[in-house]
């Protein structure tokens, strides 16, 4: 029998997987690989209890939006595994770590890597801002901010019919500038939404770049505590700290737990082009060649094989 | 004319108690939209999401995909314009079956700008998925609760509050417009308070001589556009729209797109606010002032048949029910 896989190992494969399409692709959402790799290997390889997933390995192709006209129409939840009573539900708030997603499934088990060649194909439902038909996704959070309130709403109702299983919603710091953010925590706490916890990727940055810069948020963590969740703060990079902050006592409120993580964490070559991280894409054909063989030497690989470009 | 109080109110907690996954959610206008009474003897089934509107549809979405359907009571105007990227995202998208009660429609609220839903009916009515209905009397406010959530996905609702006139005695069915009169020489098409003011027309109308076909609308979208078009091309001389509404996107333009999509020349006037805000004031004043009162009405026909009917204020009046807007007073926030 073989061990169960460590969510140190799976978290480097991320990495590596993610670094992998963004060579491939000339661009893509690295860093956030860098700073999540280790909080999205945690939710689904230890902290939720999901169900096998119920959805294809190779997703299949889009399947047209939600309409009376369209009854076959399914959400990408099933990558999760079932909704019943018993599983937990995650969301995925900030749906541009779609990319960072998909990696995790595939090296859970639940994708194949095959998913991934979809990645922004005109056609797929594999979408490089996660819709809700997107492998893994359950509802639309591409605008953020509404993650949290949606998953507070659901935990609502499974805390009303009596449903074991909670809510998560994996967040990012960036959505705190949203008013709707606040909103969500303090209906949270009012209605003592305890089956409601979140996992956010602290990495202190934005599309436009740091957040110091952009728009000045102070202490998440006093804010949000003064609007009544439990918090705790870890290293989101060191797994026994998310462990341990995931058995916070929150009882009757929400549980939101800070990750502060580096955005260029196992790929410090990364740090030439901060702050203009959110999107990596490459300049110039040498600056590509150099980030190849950099950070696949960090991340313990060869570098990856391109084609003329 | 019998006005009913509070027709809102009863209709939907006779109906919300005898169905558990009815949640009534309210965002601190609960008296103001006559849930303050099912919020004191149901508090289980009552959710104060308190003045964060962004967030009570996102939760609203939320409950729906635990399997309930939440009612929501607010304003229209705040149903919509605040929230309209979490009605769109939470709600609309995902079809779940919400079913936003949008008070104090148009200029029934002295509000003004902030507090009037006057592009309510155009906004929603181009949203996928949505259904939009309207109440234009206290048997369609009763009815409208239970036929509201029948919808397979969610539905907006333009809610008439306070004493309510009760013109019909049958209950409100989606997609099913009233013929109220089925005269040759000209159309009126109407909704919501727009209805009652048609009606004193037509009495005027009738007996100058002139007969109207008039059609009250309460299902907005879907929108029958075949039966509007059939209508329009029985009468002799033309069609007129009413609204408590913008007349850009609201029932003047969809009985426009059907007319042109069908290759239907009619005259066509639209009665409504015209590419204008409102002020707040009083509802009679409003809809002197803005042109959605009967007088209006009559002198739009006129200009449809090109003939003076020589009706007055003074004759529309005579066929007031005056007792009914006596009855009416201002409305208060």
């Amino acid at each position: 029998m073989r061990n169960a896989p460590r969510s140190e190992d799976i978290a480097l494969a991320i990495r590596r997987r993610v670094f992998e399409h963004t060579m491939r692709n000339n661009g893509g959402y690295l860093s956030q690989a860098c700073s999540a790799a280790e909080q999205l290997a945690f939710l689904y390889n230890e902290a939720l209890t999901l169900g096998p997933s119920t959805m294809p390995m190779i997703p299949p192709p889009f399947g047209g939006v939600p309409s009376a006209q369209n009854p076959d129409y399914v959400t990408g939840a099933g990558y999760n595994g079932p909704a019943a009573p018993e599983y937990d539900r995650l969301f995925i708030a900030p749906a541009h770590y779609a990319l960072v997603a998909y990696a995790c499934l595939i090296e859970v088990g639940r994708m194949a890597p095959e998913g991934l060649e979809m990645f922004n194909q005109d056609g797929s439902s594999v979408e490089m801002i996660g819709a809700e038909h997107s492998p893994g996704m359950e509802v639309h959070n591409g605008t953020l901010g509404i993650g949290l309130s949606t998953a507070a709403g659901l935990a609502w109702g499974r805390k009303r019919r009596g449903e074991p299983g909670e809510v998560c919603v994996f967040m990012s710091d960036g959505e705190v500038q949203e008013g709707q953010t606040w909103e969500a925590v303090q209906a949270a706490a009012h209605h003592e939404i305890g089956n409601l916890w979140a996992l956010m990727d602290v990495n202190r940055q934005q599309c436009d770049g740091a957040m110091d810069d952009v728009m000045k948020v102070g202490d998440i963590a006093t804010k949000l505590r003064n609007f009544g969740a439990v918090v705790a703060e870890v290293d989101a990079h060191d797994l026994n700290a998310l462990r341990q902050a995931r058995a916070t006592p929150h009882d009757g409120q929400p549980l939101i737990i800070l990750a502060h993580s580096s955005p260029t964490k196992g790929m410090d070559f990364l740090m030439r082009r901060f702050p203009r991280l959110h999107y990596v894409r490459f300049k110039t054909a040498q600056e590509r060649d150099e980030m190849n063989i950099a950070i696949a030497q960090e991340l313990g690989i060869d570098p990856i094989v391109l084609e003329d470009h | 004319m019998e006005m009913v109080n509070r027709p809102y109110a009863s209709a939907f907690e006779a109906y919300a108690v005898q169905h558990p996954e009815v949640l009534c959610l309210s965002a601190d206008l609960t008296s103001s939209c006559e849930i303050d009474g099912f919020r004191d003897r149901h508090p289980d089934q009552f959710l104060s999401l308190g003045m964060a509107e962004q967030n009570m549809l996102s939760f609203a979405g939320g409950l729906g995909l635990a399997g309930f359907r939440p009612f929501i009571h607010s304003f229209g105007v705040f149903l919509y314009r605040r929230p309209y990227d979490q009605l769109m995202a939470s709600i609309a998208y995902p079809r779940r079956k919400v079913r936003l009660m949008g008070f104090l429609p148009g200029v029934t609220t002295p509000g003004g700008m902030t507090h009037q839903a006057i592009e309510d009916i155009s906004v929603m009515r181009t949203i996928p998925n949505m259904t939009v209905l309207e109440a234009g009397d206290a048997t369609e406010v009763e009815s409208i609760v239970a036929e509201a959530d029948t919808v397979d996905g969610p539905v907006y609702c333009r809610i008439l509050r306070g004493s309510v006139p009760r013109l019909f005695d049958t209950p409100l069915r989606i997609g099913q417009m009233r013929v109220l009169a089925e005269g040759d020489d000209v159309l009126v098409v109407t909704a919501g308070i727009a209805t009652e003011e048609a009606m004193r027309a037509r009495a005027a109308l009738d007996a100058a001589g002139v007969a109207v076909r008039h059609l009250h609308l309460n299902t907005l979208k879907p929108f029958d556009a075949a039966q509007i078009v059939e209508h329009a091309a029985s009468v002799r001389h033309g069609v007129v729209t009413l609204e408590n509404h913008l007349v850009a996107g609201g029932i003047g333009s969809m009985v426009a797109e059907a007319l042109a999509e069908a290759g239907l020349a009619r005259k066509l006037v639209r009665l409504g606010l015209q590419d204008t805000y409102a002020h707040g004031g009083s509802r009679p004043y409003l809809m002197r002032y803005y042109g959605l009162d009967a007088l209006s009405l009559v002198h739009a026909v006129e200009r449809v048949t090109g003939q003076e009917t020589g009706i007055t204020e003074e004759a529309l009046g005579a066929v007031r029910v005056d007792a009914v807007h006596s009855a009416v007073k201002a409305e208060a926030l």
